[in-house]
């Protein structure tokens, strides 16, 4: 970009301006990383309400709770300096988008002439207030979490109940059994995963619980936590009348959005998230893009023409990174050289010594084929259809082959894939119904939100952006 | 010293892991575990194995050029 092609205002923004990011977590730091790299030079300030710096929250579920590194152990690490004012431990409350200024917790506030908008999701709390502060009973989001509830697994608990069997869940339990404690997962659904994967994978999940001892119970919910005279959780009532002694009960319902602090600010912010464009800016209210308030991360739901343009919001480690960059690139360039996130949905989780990993929206498909491997063997690639295109696809233990579907996605290729692939059995020549629990019901926790208006047209012609950041 | 892997991009090769098997293992096949802030005795090992990882998932902080750490504070840029 030639300095004369720049006009005079977003210069004097790009050199002396006041950036202010809310939610100091990956989102928060990537942002402030792209917008130094991207040569933005005036004030910028990180507000986060948790007291540490950024730090990474998937190893959290996995090595903290295994005992092989500690909760303090995953401080980002910044590719460069930032410059940044911290303020830490300090919440925001409010927003006036008018006065352009945020208002914090300890009655300060502060200016900005752009803002980003990263405050995630925290665990969805059990909803009985008492039973859910009974002595035992545990979420897992935050660093302080993990340090609480790896503190009283290694206290070696008679059994832990696992409620709600989506990833977090099924880590968790993964982490009791590989830890040798006895496990209990309560889930309502058919199967683990059956919200995020269908329930012929949820299949292959639940065959895994079994196989490590886990004491797995689906179609049930949890209806009472029971504590003892002290206060100590004691017992589980389910649903199907059943019971189960348990000391520690870790509740993984999934996430609520962040949002409620906005609240009276006009923006189009609720329990689903802050809608924005492509974007990212945010929307208010009246469904008129802002041009100072962006949005990225775990609380962004965005529209996505691979998916229709539907509103998609992820709790994915890749998206937040992605969304991050995009929307720290727009807040500081002139609108012709806005980039669209347009990132293809992509995860992973580790749980029973196998690497599950997705691409795409499995849960908005009809049809799946397991198109390489076997779910007999817990190894295997499932490509998942809609309306006739692949929409996703799901590897146990064969993440090599993602990048290809990847590609079959975004260039909307036809569902059942007409390629003979290697090593294909008979068990996935046919594609099958995907399982997905009636949208209508609630569950917990799905990964992907898919939301808004569906049309009919499902071929798109897609240029992705890439996902992640080249290091 | 911090170190973060996008697992998104890694492709479980565990050249990282025969690199510097204190701080990165795999956990079954595919999947890998890793210290985020490895002991800085080990630094030589990690750079090591963020240049041999095939598909670049490792991220170690002040790889790069100039660069100075000051935890959480506000620090001189570079
Ligand atoms: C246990 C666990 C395991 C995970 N495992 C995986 C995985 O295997 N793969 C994967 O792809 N993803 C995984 N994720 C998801 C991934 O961690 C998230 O997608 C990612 O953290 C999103 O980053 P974010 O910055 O958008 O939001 P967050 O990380 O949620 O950060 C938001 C921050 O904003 C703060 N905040 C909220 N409200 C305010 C306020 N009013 N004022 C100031 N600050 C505020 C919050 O306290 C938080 O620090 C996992 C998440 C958890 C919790
Ligand atoms: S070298 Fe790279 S791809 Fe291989 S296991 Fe390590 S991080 Fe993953």
């Amino acid at each position: 970009m030639s300095p004369m092609a720049v006009d005079g205002s977003l210069e004097r923004l790009r050199r002396e301006g006041r950036i202010v990011v809310v939610g100091a977590s990956l989102a928060g730091l990537r942002a402030a990383e792209t917008l130094r790299e991207e040569g933005f030079t005036g004030t910028l300030t990180m507000i986060g309400d948790e007291p540490y710096e950024p730090y990474d929250r998937p190893p959290l579920s996995k090595q903290v709770l295994l005992g092989r590194v500690p909760a303090d152990h995953t401080a980002l690490p910044r590719s460069r300096a930032i410059e940044a004012q911290w303020r830490l431990g300090a919440a925001a409350t409010g927003l006036d988008p008018s006065a352009k200024r945020v208002a914090l917790a300890d009655g300060t506030s502060v200016e900005y002439d752009r803002l980003l908008i990263a405050t995630g999701v925290r665990s969805r709390p059990w909803p009985n207030e008492l039973e859910a502060g009974l002595d035992g009973v545990f979420v897992l989001r935050t660093r302080d979490d993990a340090t609480r509830l790896r503190h009283r697994l290694k206290a070696g608990p008679s059994r832990v109940l696992v409620i709600g069997a989506g990833f977090t869940g099924s880590e968790i339990a993964s982490v009791c059994r590989e830890r040798d404690l006895p496990v209990t997962v309560a889930e309502r659904g058919p199967a683990p995963l059956s919200g995020a994967l269908g329930s012929v994978i949820g299949d292959v999940a639940a065959e895994l619980q079994h196989q490590h001892g886990v004491d797995l119970r689906c179609g049930v919910m949890v209806t009472g936590l029971e504590g003892d005279g002290v206060g100590r959780l004691r017992r589980a009532h389910f649903s199907d009348g059943g019971t189960v002694d348990a000391e520690v009960a870790v509740v993984a319902l999934g996430a609520t959005r962040n949002t409620e602090w906005l609240a009276g600010s006009g923006l189009a912010a609720g329990p689903r998230g802050i809608a924005c464009d492509a974007g990212c800016r945010a929307f208010d209210v009246r469904g008129i893009v802002a041009d100072d308030v962006f949005v990225a991360g775990d609380v962004a739901r965005s529209p996505h023409p691979l998916f229709g343009y539907r509103f998609l919001s992820l709790e994915h480690w890749g998206n937040a990174v992605a969304q991050a960059e995009v929307a720290a690139h727009n807040m500081i360039c002139r609108a012709e050289e806005r980039r669209p996130h347009l990132w293809t949905p992509y995860f992973w989780s580790a749980q029973f010594g196998v690497n599950i990993k997705s691409v795409g929206v499995p849960n908005m498909a009809d049809q799946i084929i397991v198109s390489q491997g076997s779910l007999g063997e817990h190894r295997f690639t499932a490509a998942y259809g809609y309306q006739g295109r692949v929409i996703a696809a799901v590897t146990f233990d064969q993440a090599k082959w993602l990048e290809f579907y990847q590609r079959q996605i975004e260039q909307a290729a036809p569902f059942p894939p007409p390629f003979a692939t290697v090593d294909r059995r008979t068990e996935g020549m046919r594609p099958v119904p995907a399982g997905f629990p009636d949208p209508s019901v609630p569950t917990h926790g799905p990964q992907v939100t898919v939301s808004g208006y569906s049309p009919t047209d499902q071929r798109v012609t897609f240029t992705p952006a890439g996902h992640g950041r080249q290091a | 010293m911090r170190v973060v892997v996008d697992l998104n991009r890694c492709q479980g090769y565990a050249q990282c892991a025969f690199l510097a098997p204190d701080v990165f293992a795999m956990h079954g096949e595919e999947a890998l575990l890793y210290d985020g802030q490895p002991d800085d005795t080990r630094r030589l090992d990690v750079l090591r194995a963020e240049a041999a990882c095939p598909v670049k998932a490792i991220t170690v902080e002040g790889a790069g050029a100039a660069w100075t750490a000051e935890g959480a504070g506000v620090s001189d840029g570079g």
